[in-house]
C-alpha cells in the first residue's frame, strides 16, 4: 500500500531541497504521507527513507515519537478535546464524558462507521476559550454539550466538508520558494561570513 | 489599579479583519523597519535590541540582545530557529501572533537574521496549529513575491531564506535543544547543556539562536521607535509590553497586551479591562502565574507586579505569560492530578527521575483522588519530588537533562503544602508531611484576617 504518488514525490523533493540536510524534512514528509492516505503506512515510510537517504527504521523512530502521526487508520475526523488545566476548570472532563457517551467510544476509540476518532488531548493553546476542541486541527471554542452534538450531526451530514478537510490535511496553502528568489539552503559546512556583515563591519572598539 | 496607557506594540493589527494580509501590513507601516535596518550596520541593530532590554518571551526570560551576543565570532553559518511550538498549559499568545499578524513576525525574523548574520531561518510552528501554518505559508509566499525575503532582499546584499517548518505533536519539542533535534528530523529529545548550548552548538552543531515568536514580533517596533522607547515602558528587568493569557475562573478570560513590569496580578484578574474579577463573585483560591511549570500563587500575591525579578523572588515565574485562575470551588486534588498527568505524558523518557518519577506521581495522585490514598502518600509524593528536584527549591535544582522533570514538582508542592486538609479529607486520615520543602511560594501563608473594627 501507498508509497507517495508521483505528484507528492515532487512536492517531497521540493521540501527536501529547502533544508541543509535532507533528514530535516522528515516530519513534513510524514505529514505529506498522512495527508495522502489519512495515516502513515509502512510503504510510505520506506519511500520517505529512500528520498531522504536514511533507513526505514530511522523514519519509524522519528514517526513514533510524535502524537499526530497515526500508524493505523483513524476516523475521517479526529476530534481532540482538551482536558488540560484551563479547560478542566471550565468543564472539559464533563464534555469528554458527554462525548464518550454520545459517540459510544472511549477516548482513543473510533466510531464503528469509521467517521470519528475521539481523543483526550493536552493544551491546544486556546485556554481563554475553554472548554475547547479541535476537529482535524480546526478549532471549536467554548463548547457546550449541545454544541458538541451539533458538531457531530454536521460531521455526519457532510455540512462541514469544505471547512474541515479529511484527517491528514493540515494547512492547505503550501510554502513555495520561487527559484529565482531563493537564497538557498545554508550548508553547515564551509560557511563564510555573510555578505551584508562583511560589507558593513562594526567599527573597531576603542581600547581603553 | 495601575492599568497604563502603554501603546499596543504587538497586537495593533489584532482587531483588523485582514491584518494578516501583506496589503494591510504594508498599509499600516509594515516592512519599513526592514528598510531601515538595511541602512544600518548589523551591530547597530543588535545594539538597539540590547538597549530595549527585551526579555525572551518563551519562558526562560533571557535578554534577547545578550543571547545573540553568545554566538562565537567567526563561526559560520549561523542559523535562526523560531520557536512557535507553544504548548505550555495555559499559554495562548504565539498562535494569535502567527494567525493574526504573520508579517510582523516575518519582519522580526528578518531583522534578527540581519543583526546576527544568520544564513537561514526556520520557523517551527506547532503541528496542531493548521491555521497558523496556513497564514505563515501564505505570508511567506507574498513576502517572497514582493522581494522582502530570499535572495538580494530589497535589492541589497542581504539574502536569507525563511523556511516554514511544522511539528507533529510533542510538548517537549518546545525546549530549545529538543526543537533543534526535531528540526534535524529526529525524536524530540533534549540535548545536554553544556556542551550543546544552541548559540555554540545548535542546529547541525552550528551557532544557532532560538527565539520565541513573541520575542521576535517586538523587533519591528523596536527598530521603528528605538530601543530606548521600548525600555522606557515597564520597570526593573521587565521592559516594553507583554501578552498575558488570563484563563480559568475569571469573568473575562482573554489575551491581553499590558505594560510589563508595572501592571499587577490584581489588574489582570480584576480590572474590567482584563479579567474583570472572579466569576460569580467567588473568592480566589489560587492562581498559576506563568504556565503549568510555575509554582502557584495565592491571595497574598495578587499585588505583585508582573515583573520577572519580583515574581522570582516570591518563588515562582512569569514563564510563558499564562495566568490560570482557580476560584474557591476548585478541586485542587484533581487540578494537581491533571497537571502531573500532563508532565507524565509529555516526558520524553531520556532521564530516569523524570520518566519514572512523573509516572509514579500521577499514579499516587490518581489513587488519592479515587479515595484509595494512604496516610503516607503525601510524604511519598514529596519524596519523589525531592528526588527529581533536590530540596524542592525555586528556581528548581535539576537531576535531569531539561527542566521538564522539575516542572512536575511545582503543582504538587503547591497544592499539597497549601491545601493539605483537602488531600487528607480525600485520604480520610491525617497525612503528615516530613519532607523538607524550600521553595518560597510553597511555604507562603495566607494573610491573617484583621478582625473587623479592630
Ligand atoms: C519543557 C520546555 C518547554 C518549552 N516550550 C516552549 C515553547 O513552547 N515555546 C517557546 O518559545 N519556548 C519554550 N521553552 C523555552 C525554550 O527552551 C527557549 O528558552 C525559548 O524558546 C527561547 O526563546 P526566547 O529567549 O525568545 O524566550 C520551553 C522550555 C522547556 C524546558
Ligand atoms: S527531564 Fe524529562 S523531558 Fe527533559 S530530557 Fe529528561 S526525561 Fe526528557
Ligand atoms: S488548557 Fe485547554 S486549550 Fe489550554
Amino acid at each position: 500500500m501507498a508509497r507517495l504518488t508521483e505528484a507528492n514525490e515532487l512536492v517531497a523533493r521540493e521540501i527536501i531541497g529547502r533544508y541543509p540536510r535532507p533528514k530535516s524534512a522528515l516530519i513534513p514528509l510524514l505529514h505529506l504521507a498522512q495527508e495522502q492516505d489519512g495515516w502513515v503506512t509502512d510503504d510510505a515510510m520506506e519511500h520517505i527513507a529512500e528520498l531522504v537517504g536514511v533507513t526505514a527504521a530511522e523514519v519509524l523512530g522519528t514517526c513514533s515519537f510524535y502524537e499526530m502521526f497515526k500508524r493505523e487508520p483513524v476516523g475521517t475526523y479526529l476530534v481532540n478535546i482538551c482536558t488540560n488545566i484551563s479547560c478542566q476548570l471550565l468543564g472539559a472532563e464533563e464534555l469528554l464524558h458527554h462525548a464518550e457517551a454520545t459517540l459510544g467510544v472511549k477516548a482513543g476509540g473510533t466510531t464503528r462507521d469509521g467517521l470519528i476518532t475521539l481523543e483526550d488531548v493536552e493544551c491546544i493553546a486556546a485556554c481563554t476559550e475553554a472548554p475547547c476542541l479541535q476537529v482535524n486541527y480546526r478549532y471549536r471554542y467554548k463548547v457546550a454539550p449541545e454544541d458538541f452534538d451539533r458538531l457531530v450531526d454536521d460531521l455526519r451530514s457532510g455540512a462541514l466538508v469544505d471547512e474541515v478537510p479529511p484527517h491528514g490535511t493540515l494547512h492547505r496553502t503550501r510554502q513555495r520558494i520561487p527559484t529565482d528568489r531563493a537564497a538557498g539552503a545554508a550548508s553547515p559546512v564551509g560557511g563564510r561570513e555573510p555578505a551584508w556583515i562583511a560589507s558593513r563591519p562594526a567599527p573597531a572598539k576603542d581600547t581603553p | 489599579m495601575t492599568v497604563t496607557d502603554a501603546p499596543r506594540i504587538i497586537t495593533s493589527r489584532f482587531d483588523v479583519a485582514d491584518g494578516f494580509t501583506i496589503d494591510r501590513y504594508e498599509a499600516t507601516g509594515g516592512y519599513t523597519a526592514l528598510r531601515r535596518v538595511l541602512s544600518m550596520r548589523p551591530d547597530e541593530v543588535a545594539a538597539e535590541v540590547k538597549a530595549a532590554s527585551l526579555l525572551g518571551r518563551g519562558g526562560a526570560g533571557f535578554p534577547a540582545g545578550v543571547k545573540w551576543g553568545f554566538c562565537p565570532p567567526g563561526v559560520w553559518p549561523r542559523y535562526l530557529v523560531v520557536n512557535g511550538d507553544e504548548s505550555e498549559p495555559g499559554t495562548y499568545k504565539d498562535r494569535l501572533l502567527m494567525e493574526k499578524d504573520p508579517h510582523q513576525l516575518i519582519e522580526g525574523v528578518l531583522i534578527a537574521c540581519y543583526a546576527i548574520g544568520c544564513a537561514q531561518a526556520f520557523l517551527y510552528v506547532r503541528g496542531e496549529m493548521a491555521l497558523a501554518q496556513e497564514r505563515i505559508a501564505q505570508a511567506l509566499n507574498e513576502a517572497y513575491a514582493r522581494g522582502y525575503v530570499g535572495r538580494g532582499i530589497l535589492g541589497s546584499d542581504f539574502s536569507v531564506d525563511v523556511v516554514l517548518h511544522w511539528g507533529a505533536g510533542a510538548y517537549i519539542v518546545g525546549e530549545e535543544t529538543a526543537l533543534i533535534e526535531s528540526l534535524e528530523g529526529n525524536r524530540g529529545m533534549p540535548r545536554l547543556k553544556p556542551p550543546f548550548f544552541p548559540a555554540a552548538k545548535g542546529l547541525y552543531l552550528q551557532p544557532t539562536v532560538v527565539n520565541n515568536v513573541e520575542t521576535l514580533a517586538n523587533l519591528p517596533w523596536i527598530v521603528g521607535h528605538g530601543g530606548a522607547a521600548f525600555a522606557a515602558l515597564g520597570a526593573e528587568t521587565s521592559r516594553g509590553t507583554r501578552l498575558f493569557a488570563v484563563s480559568g475562573h475569571v469573568k473575562r478570560p482573554g489575551v491581553y497586551e499590558v505594560e510589563f513590569g508595572v501592571t499587577t496580578f490584581r489588574d489582570l484578574l480584576y480590572s474590567p479591562l482584563y479579567g474583570g474579577g472572579i466569576r460569580g463573585g467567588r473568592a480566589l483560591k489560587a492562581f498559576i502565574p506563568g504556565g503549568a511549570s510555575a509554582p502557584w500563587f495565592f491571595e497574598e500575591h495578587v499585588d505583585l507586579p508582573l515583573e520577572a525579578g519580583a515574581v522570582g523572588k516570591a518563588g515562582s515565574m512569569l514563564g510563558s505569560g499564562a495566568v490560570v485562575v482557580m476560584d474557591e470551588t476548585t478541586d485542587v486534588v484533581k487540578a494537581a492530578l491533571r497537571l502531573v498527568r500532563f508532565f507524565a505524558r509529555e516526558s520524553c523518557g531520556k532521564c530516569t527521575p523524570c520518566r519514572e518519577g512523573t509516572g509514579w506521581l500521577e499514579k499516587i495522585l490518581q489513587r488519592i483522588d479515587s479515595g484509595l490514598g494512604r496516610p503516607s502518600d503525601l510524604d511519598l509524593l514529596l519524596d519523589i519530588c525531592d528526588n527529581i528536584s533536590p530540596s524542592i527549591t525555586w528556581p528548581p535544582k535539576q537531576t535531569t537533562i531539561c527542566p521538564l522533570g522539575p516542572s512536575a514538582v511545582s503543582p504538587i508542592a503547591s497544592a499539597v503544602l497549601r491545601f493539605r486538609d483537602e488531600f487528607e479529607a480525600r485520604i480520610g486520615a491525617p497525612a503528615p508531611v516530613t519532607v523538607a520543602v524550600h521553595g518560597v511560594a510553597y511555604n507562603s501563608k495566607p494573610p491573617v484576617e484583621e478582625p473587623v473594627g479592630a
